[in-house]
């Protein structure tokens, strides 16, 4: 048994807000011993941050401590003043952050802001804080940190930047370091990079590290203990193995549920209660394809390059059937959003063709595309749902907008008529149709996405990374919505994404991207199961796995 | 580090050359406004009101009124492109000799107030940002309402009154120096600074003692939007991610506000300072009538009571092409402020 580093007691953290006081955690106990990595895991809104925040006093200013005590070494922290917080806050305990780029300082170069961290706690000169922080860019892996110590923020890489990040919460060697959600928004090539990096660091100086996380399998394959977060409070306690093989409260049995791994299939991801509402729906079989029949979508031989640089995308063809769901995968700057967009025709490709339905639509120029009989034909969805609703349109009028538009229909009971029915077809209850974007969660803003683009019955949706924003359980729901609609209406799908446990569950085919090219693509499952180049062997193996399939399944 | 510079430099260039055909508009404009205006120039410089009709029209031949629009347009392009802006029949000298006199003044007084109202409006700003919602907060709202109510030249008056008519302490109101002082010989054009480059602090005092209510009373009308977008973005600064990683490493509290947060939110003060640098420059004649400040506001506004065509549109010339060399110096500035703005 070793020391006890960190011991939260009961903690309750409250926001002002013009609501009154909001009650953000109710009532947390944990400790956390010296050297030991322990993962905080829960969704949006569980109040995991929070914790985060509260232990490194990092609450902005309408968040209070209003109980509890964060006993670190012995020492309560929610109780330091001036320089005894200074010399907690950097030397003794530091934080990195889940938008790395916008946690770094854009306007002073990466090698200052390291020196400041380090001047801040030693009595040294400038020179020597630089050759620290040079030291420590070498530390974090930065290739040629001779040259980076120069750069700024965004000169960098999201993963480069959180190396930056990391050296500097570890500059001045803390005993703990509190980790909120360092790899959200990198590739998951680069998230395995960084995560490794952190528990190889956290290692070799016997730093105990909080991973606060929103995904299971990252904090099941990297910590020996993990602590789920529901409301405000903490529901259950246990090794990965319990957790995924026996978990006890029924929030962790729908979160372990709605975590897709390697094995689960779409039906997998919600617990029997509430599949059961859903049993209905969940009927037709798929249609086979009949031979001959000529492809929905044809591309030949796509290219983009934007300005002067090098190719975004080149070279890139695919056919897609009616009905049919294709992935493309790969990492950003892979070319996949580009693809997407000229597909869809928002942007104009710089060479070949687009075939929809036997008519080459390539060459209509993307701003007159909205006048083309088959813009009502291919319909997109948006990866945040926040930014992609107009937040002067309720609900109703965000679906009603491209009835108008496209089917030409005006207001009155028909057009009422549509928009509930789509709303009802993606499952959105008719009574938030009302309301504005803010008024609604990120799920529900989700189904307002879809439901606008299904509602002229398109016969090819366009999905970018429709789920990146969401909780795993929103997910869950979302994709198990997006199969139904295709089996329903025959609606193909060309869905974006990096999470390849998504794709390889909704998708019959995969298009594996890399730096604007084809690198690979086949059958779903067994281009997955047996990758055939490293590219893609390396996107495989990056994805954290949950390797408690069949136990999970008896448990359910 | 040169390749930076170098940047710059050509962007600056790209800059200027794209606001060629916007000066071009601006000249043909002001040129056709004022053949539109009421007056006939003529009849105003004719030697009385009962010049007869000869003389008139001799004076109108004289200026070549009597040709067409188009036909004077061009003499007039002609003309500007040897570098003549024409004669202003009031003070009877060439137009570009009268701006080249005037405008060192009007740019010392607008200088210095900018100065005045940045020294006051950076730190109301902050001090406003770090304690939102405080009675400093509010204090700084009171205080920026009350600078934008209240007209420069009442401003002006009230401050004449007070310092001047109360307490003595500042000198007449009439132009830029006494006449009993001797000028140092002219070097820029600003007697502050022709004053100190002659070694006379004597002349120099006077000089700023001249100054200072005029630039304080148009620097109260700015400190406002300046302290506001200060107040706004360093509360947008102080909130960012950026700020919470200082904090979070330990850093000081003056290099957490100082370094990593001002020095963001100055970003979109340097925008606004421009701005408001060519606006006061056209805008402050309320205040160089108060002042009788010799500048080229107030002598454009005289031209234009008089129907003196070539002082008025030498003088919309030279504010448009300040508004291009300001807005040049503005975007250099924030080349340099922010290392993001090179590239792209």
């Amino acid at each position: 048994m070793s020391e006890e580093l960190l011991r939260i007691d009961d903690l309750h953290v409250a926001f002002s807000t013009r609501r009154g006081m909001v009650e953000a955690v109710r009532g947390v106990t944990l400790t956390v011993e010296a050297g030991e990595m322990l993962g905080l895991v829960g969704e949006s809104g569980s109040g995991k941050s929070v914790t985060g925040f509260a232990t490194a006093r990092l609450l902005d200013a309408a968040g209070r401590v209003t109980a509890g005590k964060i006993l670190f070494r012995g020492q309560d922290v929610t109780k330091l003043r001036g320089d005894d917080l200074r010399q907690l806050q950097g030397a003794a305990m530091s934080m990195i952050f889940q938008n790395p780029r916008a946690a770094l300082n854009p306007i002073r170069a990466i090698g200052l802001q390291i020196a400041d961290a380090i001047l801040t706690h030693k009595r040294i000169s400038k020179d020597a804080a630089r050759a620290e922080a040079l030291e420590l860019l070498r530390a974090v892996q930065i290739r040629d940190p001779e040259a980076r110590m120069n750069a700024y923020p965004h000169e960098l890489s999201g993963g480069m930047c959180q190396r930056v990040m990391i050296a500097i919460a570890i500059s001045c060697n803390p005993a703990l370091l509190i980790a909120d959600e360092p790899t959200t928004g990198l590739d998951v090539t680069t998230q395995k990079v960084v995560m490794d990096l952190v528990a190889e660091i956290a290692a070799a100086r016997g730093m105990a590290t909080i991973l606060i996380t929103h995904d299971l399998g990252l904090a099941a394959r990297y910590c020996r203990r993990i602590a789920v977060m529901e409301r405000g409070r903490i529901v259950e306690e246990a090794s990965p193995r319990t957790l995924f093989g026996a978990p006890q409260h029924a929030y962790t049995r729908r979160l372990v549920a709605a975590s897709p791994t390697a094995t689960s299939q779409i039906e997998d991801l919600v617990t029997e209660e509430e599949r059961e509402r859903h049993a209905a729906v969940v009927s037709k079989p798929r249609q086979e394809l009949a031979h001959g029949t000529p492809p929905l979508l044809e591309v030949r031989k796509l290219a983009k390059r934007f300005d002067e640089g090098a190719a975004a995308v080149a070279d890139f063809s695919m056919t897609m059937a009616g009905g049919e769901s294709v992935g493309l995968v790969g990492e950003s700057g892979s070319g996949k959003s580009t693809t997407s967009r000229m597909i869809c025709r928002l942007i104009d490709p710089s060479e070949g063709e687009i075939v929809f339905d036997g008519q080459s639509i390539g060459h209509v120029a993307s701003r007159d595309f909205h006048r083309s009989r088959f813009r009502k034909d291919i319909q997109m969805v948006f990866q945040d749902p926040n930014e992609s609703l107009n937040p002067r349109f309720t609900a109703f009028d965000c679906i009603a907008h491209p009835l108008m538009r496209l089917d030409g229909m005006r207001g009155g009971d028909a057009l009422r008529k549509r928009v509930e029915d789509c709303a009802e077809r993606v499952g959105l209850p008719l009574d938030l149709l009302p309301r504005f974007p803010h008024q609604l969660s990120g799920g529900q803003k989700a189904r307002v996405g879809i439901a606008r683009a299904i509602a002229c019955r398109p016969r090819l949706l366009v999905l970018d990374e429709p789920t990146a924003a969401l909780d795993v359980s929103v997910q869950a729901v979302v994709l198990q919505l997006l199969d139904r609609l295709r089996r329903e209406n025959d609606i193909a799908l060309l869905f974006v994404s990096h999470d390849l446990n998504v794709v390889r569950m909704l998708c019959d085919r995969t298009i594996v991207l890399r730096n604007g090219g084809i690198v690979e693509q086949g059958e779903s499952r067994a281009l997955f199961d047996n990758p055939k180049t490293d590219y893609t062997r390396k996107l495989v193996e990056a994805i954290p796995h949950i390797e408690t399939g069949p136990v999970l399944a008896a448990a359910l | 580090m040169m390749t930076g510079l170098g940047a710059t430099v050509a962007r600056a260039g790209r800059r200027l050359l794209s606001s060629l055909p916007a000066l071009f508009g601006v000249l043909v404009f002001t040129f056709l406004l004022m053949r539109v205006l009421p007056g006939d120039p003529a009849v105003f410089f004719a030697s009385g009101p009962n010049a007869g009709k000869e003389e008139i029209e001799q004076i109108r031949k004289q200026m070549g009124l009597d040709k067409s629009v188009p036909e004077q347009l061009v003499f007039y392009l002609s003309d500007i492109g040897r570098g003549n802006l024409g004669r202003s029949m009031m003070t009877g000298q060439p137009v570009l000799k009268d701006l080249r006199e005037r405008l060192p003044a009007s740019l010392e007084l607008t200088f210095t107030a900018l100065l005045i109202a940045l020294l006051a409006a950076v730190p109301l700003g902050v001090v406003a940002a770090l304690k939102p919602g405080s009675l400093v907060d509010h204090g700084v709202r009171l205080f920026c309402a009350l600078g934008v109510c209240v007209p420069t030249f009442v401003s002006g008056l009230l401050l004449i009154y007070v310092f001047y008519y109360l307490l003595g302490l500042a000198p007449d109101p009439t132009g830029r120096i006494d006449v009993f002082t001797s000028l140092p010989p002219q070097r820029t054009g600003f007697l502050s600074v022709d004053f100190l480059l002659a070694g006379d602090i004597e002349g120099w005092w006077a000089a700023c003692k001249q100054l200072i209510l005029p630039a304080l009373s148009m620097a109260l009308f700015v400190i406002a939007p300046l302290a506001r977008i200060t107040r706004a973005s360093m509360l947008v600064s102080l909130g960012s991610d950026f700020v919470r990683t200082a904090r979070s490493v330990g850093l000081s509290w003056q290099k957490v506000v100082v370094t990593y947060a001002l020095r963001n939110a100055i970003l979109p003060v340097i925008t606004i300072a421009g701005i408001v640098f060519s606006t006061m420059l056209g805008a402050n004649v309320l205040v160089e009538k108060v002042f009788s400040w010799p500048g080229v506001a107030s002598y454009a506004l005289d031209a234009l009571l008089s129907s003196d065509y070539a002082p008025v549109q030498g003088f919309v010339l030279l504010m448009a092409g300040i508004f291009v060399l300001v807005n040049l110096v503005v975007d250099v500035c924030y080349g340099i402020a922010d290392p993001r703005v090179s590239i792209g």
